[in-house]
């Protein structure tokens, strides 16, 4: 398969297609990767803070009946592969977008399939702040939401930022995948080249960029998680 | 004023029904520094709970000034809890926020303009004596200054009772001792009732005004530190006060008369005392017990001594106790 990896020809190819392609592909890929984790975070935030409030010994508990669905929606989400999802995600694409193929409409399965990642890792977060603290905060007189609001999610700040950063690795992978189904970027010309044309070479090149991206996104996200921590000092 | 009435406490577990706390009646009043004691699961934590109704008692009352807590509402026992605050063992300060912040957040949350709240919380960390510490965070602190941050927070919202769960238990004899004292100037200053609940005799022994020993969820014995830590007459009350066993041969009651004495910040490195009392004064006296600490030159704790001979002797023993600075002297 690599034997002739690097012949001029290819060599030469590799040079064009890093010229022409990789840059609008470095940036479909860091926008369609940024953008599906925070319309995921939009809604797995709240769902997470739900999963840990409303639990019995949350501090708001809800009815079980309704926590209970809520778990068994997210595992279901959670259990099906996500080349599997995208197709299943189609209907709901072609809702939002219009449309089922091309960038924009692979951002919907990215988002149907992080959010409840999302939610499982925000709630993460959530259980390990100290129960200490949150009864300390009762024992003052704070409302749930006052206790989510200004202790729980403030507490946990540098576990949800490394969260996050777990979170937006997860998608940009995800997103090099929704290539099948003609969602731009790093991971369309990898499987365009490599899979389909045999032109390895570029397609090392475009891991090479993913590979790039996803350090600068985890030394970033541990940067900040250190910074924001004020429990190391 | 604290009434606990009948309260018992019972827990639902996966191995059956656990009673915490059974047919509990205790009057703290105010101003009192009032002592809870007791042996590890004796209830204590769960008592102390049920004062501020973080735990809902199963039945029975407490009431704060007449006003029953376990019929109030969520949101008229929020309100209730700015009167009752409460510190830890283990200080629970919001480790992401400063420590001026920390003291800023029971007034936060009730709704007191940030402005007003900074200058209370500034004004509150100076009476605990770490204004230079405002802007640092719970980490960079020692234990004993994150207690002085807990103790500020906890007096943001004026409270009439603080409720002090095991808050020294996790801090070394010196800044017990210091940590005690702040407590004390509180009580006396500010007027607030302080709930002390703990493992530590000496805890008890150094700022209770009453106590109560808890023993398997009840309450074994109850009165002013005096009474019960010199003559305690429960099983309990006996194993904390003398933990290596009571000899009552050592003292029959009906011949010999009790003195308890309680040194307090007496100056430690002068004359043995009671040495000295057998010289000048001639009278012998036995020690039944004695639990005391030197810290910083200072001796602490308690002494319980028998005296022979009758009124007389024990008025001697008491004037002559008395008259040195820090010691204290009662017949029991």
């Amino acid at each position: 398969m690599f034997e002739k990896l690097f012949s001029p020809e290819a060599v030469q190819q590799a040079l064009d297609v890093l010229k022409t392609e990789i840059p609008f592909g470095i940036w479909e890929t860091v926008y369609v990767t940024v953008l599906a984790t925070v319309l995921a975070a939009v809604i797995g935030l709240p769902l997470g803070v739900l999963l840990v409030a409303g639990d019995e010994n949350g501090v708001r508990p809800l009815p079980k009946p309704l926590m209970h669905v809520v778990n068994v929606i997210i595992n279901l989400l959670r259990s099906i592969p996500f080349l599997i999802l995208m197709i299943m995600a189609f209907p709901l694409s072609r809702v939002i977008v219009g449309t089922t193929v091309g960038t924009v409409a692979s951002i919907v399965p990215l988002v149907v399939a992080a959010f409840p990642f999302v939610a499982r890792l925000v709630e993460g977060s959530l259980r390990e702040v100290d129960g200490n603290i949150i009864e300390a905060a009762q024992s003052m007189g704070a409302t749930p939401f006052q206790i989510v609001w200004k202790v729980m999610l403030p507490e946990s700040v540098p576990s949800l930022i490394s969260n996050f950063t777990v979170a937006i690795t997860t998608v940009l992978g995800y997103s090099a995948m929704s290539g099948i189904i003609g969602g731009g970027g790093l991971g369309m010309i990898a499987i365009n080249y490599g899979y389909y044309r045999y032109k390895y070479l570029v397609m090392v090149v475009a891991v090479v960029f993913l590979i790039l991206i996803v350090q600068i996104f985890q030394t970033v996200g541990t940067k900040l998680t250190v910074k924001c921590d004020k429990r190391l000092k | 004023m604290i009434e606990i009435k009948h309260l018992t406490k019972t827990f639902h577990s996966a191995g059956g029904e656990v009673e915490a706390l059974k047919d509990i009646s205790l009057t703290i009043k105010d101003g009192d520094i009032f002592g809870i004691i007791g042996m590890s699961g004796a209830g204590k934590s769960t008592l102390v709970r049920c004062i501020n109704m973080l735990e809902r008692p199963t039945a029975g009352q407490v009431l704060i000034d007449g006003r029953d807590l376990g019929a109030m509402s969520e949101k008229e026992l929020r309100a209730e809890r700015r009167n009752i605050t409460m510190i830890f063992q283990h200080f629970n300060l919001l480790q992401q926020r400063t420590c001026l912040k920390n003291v800023c957040f029971p007034m936060e949350i009730s709704g007191m303009k940030p402005g007003d709240a900074k200058r209370r919380a500034m004004e509150l960390l100076e009476l605990v004596g770490l204004p230079d510490k405002a802007n640092a965070y719970p980490s960079q602190l020692s234990g004993g200054q994150q207690q002085r941050v807990a103790i500020a927070r906890a007096l943001a919202t004026d409270p009439k009772v603080l409720l002090c769960d095991e808050a020294t238990s996790a801090l070394d004899p010196n800044t017990t001792h210091a940590i005690l004292e702040l407590i004390r100037d509180i009580n006396r200053k500010l007027g607030i009732t302080v709930v002390i609940i703990t493992h530590q005799m000496s805890v008890v022994e150094e700022i209770c005004t009453h106590v109560a020993i808890l023993d398997g969820g009840e309450v074994a014995e109850q009165g002013t530190v005096g009474t019960v830590f010199s003559s305690p007459k429960s099983a309990a009350a006996k194993r904390l006060v003398f933990p290596n066993g009571e000899d009552e041969l050592v003292s029959d009651p009906t011949v010999e008369q009790r003195v308890r004495v309680v040194f307090n910040g007496a100056d430690a490195t002068g004359k043995p005392l009671i040495a000295t009392m057998a010289q000048e004064k001639g009278i012998l006296v036995s020690i039944l017990a004695a639990s005391t600490r030197g810290l910083d030159g200072k001796a602490y704790g308690s002494m319980l001594l028998a005296v022979p001979g009758g009124k007389e002797q024990v008025g001697q023993v008491i004037e002559y106790l008395q008259s040195v600075p820090g010691v204290l002297a009662e017949e029991v």
